[in-house]
């Protein structure tokens, strides 16, 4: 890589420094605003002299400006996180700890959002992100991995995200603080009617006009990308689906195809229209809130942030030749090797736990007989999968109605399934858990992989039923 | 004297073409909402919370916009194009360096991927407004459609360019429905639906070869997803974002707290 740097470095010097200035434009308009505004607030006093927001966002604008104007006098080499933090990102960069580290994170946000909402705590964050992106796309790895035209709308939809899930949380608080006081939903406080024209035809004129502007200074900046033409002979490695189904193909490290590219797929689609049918609480309709629909709230964040966008997000950024695994900073070298050893529960029951071999039909023997041995090596995948699928949901709910009795264990429950049964009822309540169950199955089969290398539970490669 | 605009606003045309004087009082700013195609997709009134960019997030309105220029540019890029394995990627070559208004495929390829987001972003906020609950649930059903309508468009343009990026995406993500239950030719039971010890599951008749109109992705497969792409779908998209909005008002327009 030594040879391109130069190249490479003066190739970003306009972008990064542009990167800062827009930062510390941003924090100058924040400044701008709480000082016109008088919204300033003090953060932390110290021996009388205080540190106020006002103070705070100029500051940072300061360091951003400095940043800008280091970069665009030619410095951006020097603007890198350090090779040792980069290489210890990569190093603990794996999908275990990838995966895991975005449910861990979301659990904290969830659990600590009247911290997070804060305007103050939400700007800070924001700068974060922004300088961590600007220290990295100084790393050619970094660079060349997020610049690539077709995952810039990625890189996009994840700040997006960051956004409007903290302005609905933003707004459920508020709410919620309301509701606790017994007042009304802010959404009911401004229920006054107004006139279409000119109130809303203003703002879609506005917003079309904004949008339009945008999609033209996009398409002038980036060109969409055109590859050789096409040949059939020439696989490339990696072969990706288009962005949005990636959070799809990295299911088939799990999967097989029939699950991971069919069978779940339409599980998603029937399962999320399915949602005003099996949600029956009342609360919560044409207003933001958390504390009144609790449940509904961390299953969706769960099904769309972590099982679909955390997927995609990884299916695009980390994931390279041969679907191996890359850190952020790793140069994508397609002669990585990843030892593939990967058990099946059949094994694992007849070989490690009975000291046996697995079971197979003697040379020669009809398809029924053999279709005997095939289900005999199976069974206990099947008991598996039919104890998840039948077993689970009337325990939960008695396990839940167990628990009552006992105060400290009932602390522990996350859900309580005994009410939802009642509530629900019986047939709503066999299609939320099952849901559930096949939401949950993915973990699952995760985390056994990455502990103890299991494949399938059941796995029929003879009739293509692996599972 | 009558300014240039009044002499044009007391025009025969004019008057037959804007039944009403423009809107600038209350009166007026309620029958140009009434008389007015484009514009009585709205309601006359609504209630401010409703229209809330904080509420909204406009995303549905963001989200149809962007069809709107996907649709614009789409037919203007159709007249550079052609389906063929001899002309699509040439086609797409000479867009880039030929064309005039060079960035007409940038605009189509960024709405799309935009509009992928967007739908989510529109769904996120009606999932977190608690927006789906009745009177709203069969809406929440035809967004959900759309939705996957959406996912489609963006699928069948993605092969259009025919370079390796899009035959490869294509390949891959075709190649999941060889595996489809019963349907694909690698699917699980496949092998059930025999006929006097005949395959009727095989690779020239399963799910995939419907999906491809051929073994592999090749001209068949270009041709199919161009119609897919060009007409069948956005016609189905249409129909149903008008279904759409028609229900958002039948249901009592933009939710909000009872
Ligand atoms: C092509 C895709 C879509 C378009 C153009 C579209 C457009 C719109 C528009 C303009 C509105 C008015 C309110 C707003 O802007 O938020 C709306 C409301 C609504 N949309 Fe969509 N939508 C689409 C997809 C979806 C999807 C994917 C869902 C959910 C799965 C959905 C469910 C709803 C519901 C339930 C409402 C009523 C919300 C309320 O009253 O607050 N839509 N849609």
């Amino acid at each position: 890589m030594h040879g391109n740097e130069a190249e490479f470095l003066e190739s970003i010097t306009g972008f990064v420094g542009a990167w800062y200035l827009f930062a510390a434009l941003m924090n100058t308009g924040a400044a701008l605003y709480l000082w016109r505004s008088g919204r300033v607030t003090t953060l932390v006093k110290v021996a009388g002299v205080g540190l106020n927001t006002l103070t705070l966002w100029a500051l940072v604008a300061t360091v951003f400006v400095t940043l800008s104007g280091l970069a665009f006098g030619g410095g951006v080499g020097g603007l890198r996180l350090p090779q040792a933090l980069r290489d210890a990102f990569d190093a603990v960069m794996a999908p275990q700890y990838y995966v895991t580290g975005m449910l861990v994170f979301l659990a904290i946000l969830y659990v600590a959002r009247r911290f997070f909402v804060q305007p103050v705590v939400a700007w800070g964050g924001l700068n974060f992100v922004l300088l961590y992106m600007g220290l990295s796309i100084t790393d050619p790895d970094f660079a060349s991995i997020v610049t690539k035209p077709d995952n810039v709308p990625i890189v996009g939809l994840v700040y997006l995200l960051g956004f409007f899930t903290w302005l609905g949380a933003y707004k459920a608080v508020l709410n919620d603080d309301r509701l606790a006081e017994g007042l009304e939903p802010l959404e009911k406080a401004d229920d006054e009617k107004v006139l279409v024209w000119p109130d809303l035809v203003y703002t879609e004129l506005i917003c079309m006009v904004a949008l339009t502007a945008l999609l033209l200074v996009w398409g002038i900046l980036l060109q969409a990308p055109l590859e050789e033409a096409a040949s059939t002979v020439k696989t490339p490695n990696p072969s990706k689906a288009p962005w949005y189904f990636l959070g799809l193909q990295e299911m088939l490290v799990y999967y097989d195809p029939w699950m991971a590219g069919v069978v779940l797929p339409s599980v998603v689609v029937a399962g999320l229209m399915a949602i005003p049918y099996i949600d029956y609480n009342k609360a919560g309709s044409g207003y933001y809130t958390i504390s009144q629909r609790k449940f509904a709230y961390v299953t969706f964040q769960f099904g769309f942030l972590v099982l679909w966008v955390t997927l995609i997000v990884m299916g695009t950024f980390m994931r390279g030749p041969n679907w191996n695994f890359f850190g952020l900073y790793e140069t994508w070298d397609a002669h990585k090797v990843e030892a593939l050893n990967n058990v099946d529960l059949s094994e694992y029951f007849w070989v490690s736990l009975l000291g046996s071999a697995r079971p197979s039909a003697p040379l020669g023997s009809s398809g029924v007989v053999s279709l005997g041995y095939i289900l005999l090596r199976e069974a206990p995948g099947f008991v598996c999968v039919f104890l998840y699928f039948a077993a689970l949901p009337p325990a939960m709910v008695l396990g839940c109605k167990w628990m009552e009795d006992r105060p400290l264990l009932s602390k522990l429950r996350i859900v309580d399934m005994k009410e939802l049964f009642l509530r629900a009822g019986f047939v709503r309540y066999m299609v939320i858990s099952h849901l559930l169950l096949l939401m949950g199955l993915l973990p699952l089969k995760m985390v056994l992989r990455w502990t103890v290398n299991m494949k399938y539970f059941i796995s029929i490669p003879e009739y293509f039923l692996n599972f | 004297m009558a300014s240039l605009g009044d002499i044009i606003r007391e025009s025969q045309i004019w008057k037959s073409v804007f039944r009403h004087p423009l809107p600038v009082d209350r009166r007026n700013r309620v029958v140009v909402m009434l008389t007015n195609f484009f514009l009585h997709l709205h309601p006359v009134s609504v209630k401010k919370q409703g229209i809330a960019l904080s509420y909204t997030w406009c995303m549905g309105g963001v989200t149809f916009f962007l069809f709107l220029v996907e649709t614009i540019t789409g037919v203007l890029l159709m007249f550079y194009y052609r389906p063929t394995l001899e002309w699509a990627y040439n086609d797409i070559l000479a867009l880039r360096d030929v064309a005039s208004l060079g960035i007409l495929r940038e605009l189509h390829r960024w709405g799309a991927h935009a509009m992928v987001i967007t739908v989510w972003l529109h769904m996120y906020r009606v999932f977190l407004t608690g927006s789906y609950k009745p009177p709203r649930e069969f809406n929440w059903v035809v967004g959900g459609i759309l939705l996957l309508l959406t996912l489609l468009l963006s699928f069948t343009g993605y092969l259009l360019p025919w370079d390796q990026l899009a035959i490869w995406a294509i390949t891959v993500g075709s190649n999941m429905a060889r595996a489809t239950p019963f349907l694909g030719f690698e699917g699980p039971g496949a092998q059930l639906l025999t006929v006097d010890g005949i395959d009727m599951i095989t690779n020239a008749s399963d799910a995939r070869f419907g999906l491809l109109g051929a073994r592999f992705v090749g001209e068949e497969t270009l041709n199919r997803f161009y119609v897919l792409h060009c007409i069948a779908i956005p016609l189905g998209a249409a129909l149903l974002i008008a279904i759409h909005f028609w229900r958002v008002r039948k249901d009592g327009g933009i939710s909000g707290p009872l």
